[in-house]
């Protein structure tokens, strides 16, 4: 492979403290946000997210109650930060401008927000508020795959008209391939006005984090979201040091110190894991099928609960195209499999 | 028998809905379509039913309001003008059912408060939101058997049964349906989130509604409670079905409901308008049985 990206300047974000969270049930306490945003920050990662796993205002039954709130975490951390700057995410729909100005206010520099691939123009009065609140604003596509490049530029135009400076393509369920990731991040960099920066955000369900990070600054994408540790949603993001030290082979700058970033994932993100963020036969699921990675542990709660196995959860769930936020349907489905099956005891339906 | 003549003001999608829900009705006669574009298509078709029309806004109808014995005006515009039409209807003596976002008047969800504010003649009732009509009644059928702490309830709607006026302000639609789920629903604690599925062909209108109740949930009492707020919301929505549950997990509380619309105009799908044209012609209903019957008269305000 004759790809020469020596000396293209990137900037990655890490999304252990956010992704991270859905492993985490949103239970990461305080002193394991500030410990690790520490050692990121020492080990030079510029950027790192610190929010509810769904985003601002993501406490609640249905995404799960975390161990402290938005504010809190934001509020511990910042202040502790020498280098990096802090982001937060918010999904339109569960998270209101009222979040995004609490955010502003703990000194966040950036905010992402977040919509399904299709529905851009719900983040309007986010990016323009945050716009003009002179934050770094980000445009953040959510499961980009499922529709083609052609679609998919038409809603970053859209995000990019609302005043976004930076726009994301995500492949939130881990489905993506190189080929994938090029077409879209190409198309992007051809469509969007040459100040917008674009960034990629990978899932590891298949095992392409950090290949389909480096086809993405191939294609011009200057922002990559890791996490350090691999630990997010599914598989895990694409793991950060892994990612640094493919980059350092290749000349690609990221500024980030691939000891000391792996010493903060193997010192401090993987000890606090309750599992091993891996590839097993449900995430593998998840980038197989489609389907939103965040389902995962829903899943297997249900099929604990429900004695429906999670696979196959899974495999329904992306059949009905069901879209991040849709957490809900997976205990429903669960009944309805279980009640077709005669597992649910007479009451309980 | 003497039916209540009303105005519609908005020819949009919500708009047509209502005419054709509102010449079923015993009780009500849709007189006035009110638009503010001439080349509406909504106008057009109101004329085709033999509405009377005007492409001038509310101001268009005003002369004509006496004459016409227009009495109750529904409002399926937006937000922002909501109060100015409010205001010069409410002077005419006729009585506001707001479809907006707006809620200057107090919030009207049929099974839970509408004879309520008949009885206290209100000039402006408000019909909160969608997922406010689709959820609140199962907030208060497990609030009305005991205390509620924090409900939540997440509606997900068909991508083509969003509006724009939706889009560009989705925070309007959190914040006045978990104000609205704490107030009506009887929780101390509301929150509501909404999910745009862009599948096709397009998902039935789905509402997931959890209730975190102070003490240990009275199972059998909540189950009964359910059931009879799910026949009450379907007598004026055939299509409102408990999918699963509720479900006791703990102190949680959980209905999953699905939400057909009739298929008037709307498309089946989208029983989140649906919904909400449903409550408003129920409402007026209601009001229009008080009047016919003696014991309301609207009057000035």
């Amino acid at each position: 492979m004759s790809l020469n990206l020596k000396g293209i300047k990137i900037k990655v974000h890490d999304m252990s403290l956010r992704d991270g969270m859905h492993p985490k049930r949103h239970q990461i306490t305080i002193d394991q946000m500030k410990s690790i945003a520490q050692g990121l920050d020492q080990a030079g990662c510029p950027l790192i997210e610190v929010t509810h796993g769904d985003g601002l205002g993501g406490a609640s039954v249905n995404y799960g109650f975390p161990a402290a709130t938005d504010e809190e975490y934001l509020r511990a951390v910042i202040p502790l930060m020498k280098q990096a700057k802090v982001s937060a995410l918010l999904l339109p729909g569960i998270g209101t401008v009222d979040h995004l100005k609490m955010a502003a206010d703990c000194g966040v520099t950036t905010i992402r927000v977040a919509t399904h691939c299709t529905e851009a123009d719900v983040s309007e009065q986010h990016i323009a508020l945050g716009r003009k609140m002179g934050l770094d604003t980000v445009g953040f596509l959510m499961m980009a795959h499922m529709i083609e490049p052609e679609q998919l530029i038409e809603q970053a135009l859209l995000m990019e008209s609302y005043g976004a400076n930076c726009i994301y393509l995500t492949d939130s369920a881990g489905y993506m391939l190189p080929d994938d990731v090029t077409a879209r991040i190409a198309l992007a960099r051809q469509k969007l006005k040459p100040e917008t920066e674009i960034g990629f955000h990978g899932h590891h369900n298949l095992s392409m984090g950090v290949a389909n990070s480096i086809a993405a600054v191939a294609a011009g994408a200057r922002r990559i979201d890791c996490a350090c540790g691999g630990m997010g949603a599914g598989a895990g993001n694409t793991p950060m040091e892994v990612f640094v030290a493919v980059c350092n082979r290749m000349g690609i700058e990221t500024g980030v110190d691939v000891f000391k970033i792996s010493d903060v994932a193997e010192d401090l993100v993987t000890p606090i894991m309750d599992f091993p963020v891996r590839i097993d036969r449900n995430s593998l699921t998840l980038g197989y099928a489609g389907v939103y990675s965040s389902f995962l542990l829903f899943a297997r709660r249900a099929e604990a609960k429900y004695g429906i196995p999670a696979r196959e959860l899974l495999l329904e769930l992306g059949r009905q195209k069901m879209v991040g936020g849709q957490e809900d349907m997976i205990e429903d489905l669960a009944l309805t499999l279980a009640r077709e099956r005669g597992l649910l005891k007479a009451n309980a339906a | 028998m003497k039916k209540i003549k009303c105005a519609i003001i908005g020819p949009g999608n919500i708009g047509t809905d209502l005419l054709y829900k509102l010449k079923r009705s015993q009780v009500l006669e849709p007189v006035w379509m009110v638009g503010v574009d001439p080349t509406s298509e909504g106008l057009a078709r109101a004329r085709e039913h033999g509405l009377k029309t005007t492409d001038k806004g509310v101001d268009g109808m005003l002369e004509h309001v006496k004459a016409d014995g227009v009495q109750i005006a529904f409002d399926a515009t937006s937000a922002y003008v909501h109060k100015e039409n409010s205001d010069k209807l409410n002077k005419l003596g006729v009585m506001m059912i707001d479809l907006t976002p707006a809620a200057i008047g107090p919030y009207c969800v049929p099974p839970i408060n509408l004879k309520e504010h008949a009885g206290k003649r209100e000039m402006n009732v408000n019909m909160v939101t969608c997922g406010g009509q689709a959820t609140i009644p199962m907030v208060y059928a497990v609030s009305r058997v005991q205390k509620v702490k924090y409900a939540e309830i997440i509606a997900t709607v068909a991508s083509k049964s969003v509006g724009p006026g939706t889009r560009k302000n989705i925070d309007e639609f959190t914040r006045t349906t978990s104000g609205a789920v704490a107030k009506i629903g009887g929780a101390d604690e509301g929150k509501a989130i909404i999910v745009i599925n862009p599948a096709e062909p397009p998902m039935i209108m789905r509402d997931t509604i959890h209730c975190l109740t102070l003490d240990t949930p009275r199972q059998k009492e909540i189950e009964e409670s359910v059931r009879d707020m799910v026949a009450e919301v379907q007598k004026y929505v055939p299509g409102y079905r408990l999918v699963n549950g509720p479900v006791f997990d703990g102190n949680r509380v959980t209905s999953f409901m699905q939400v057909e619309g009739l298929g008037d105009f709307l498309p089946k799908y989208a029983g989140n308008l649906d919904i909400m044209t449903a409550s408003a012609t129920r409402t007026a209903e209601m009001f229009a049985e008080e009047i016919l019957a003696g014991r309301l008269t609207l009057e000035a305000a």
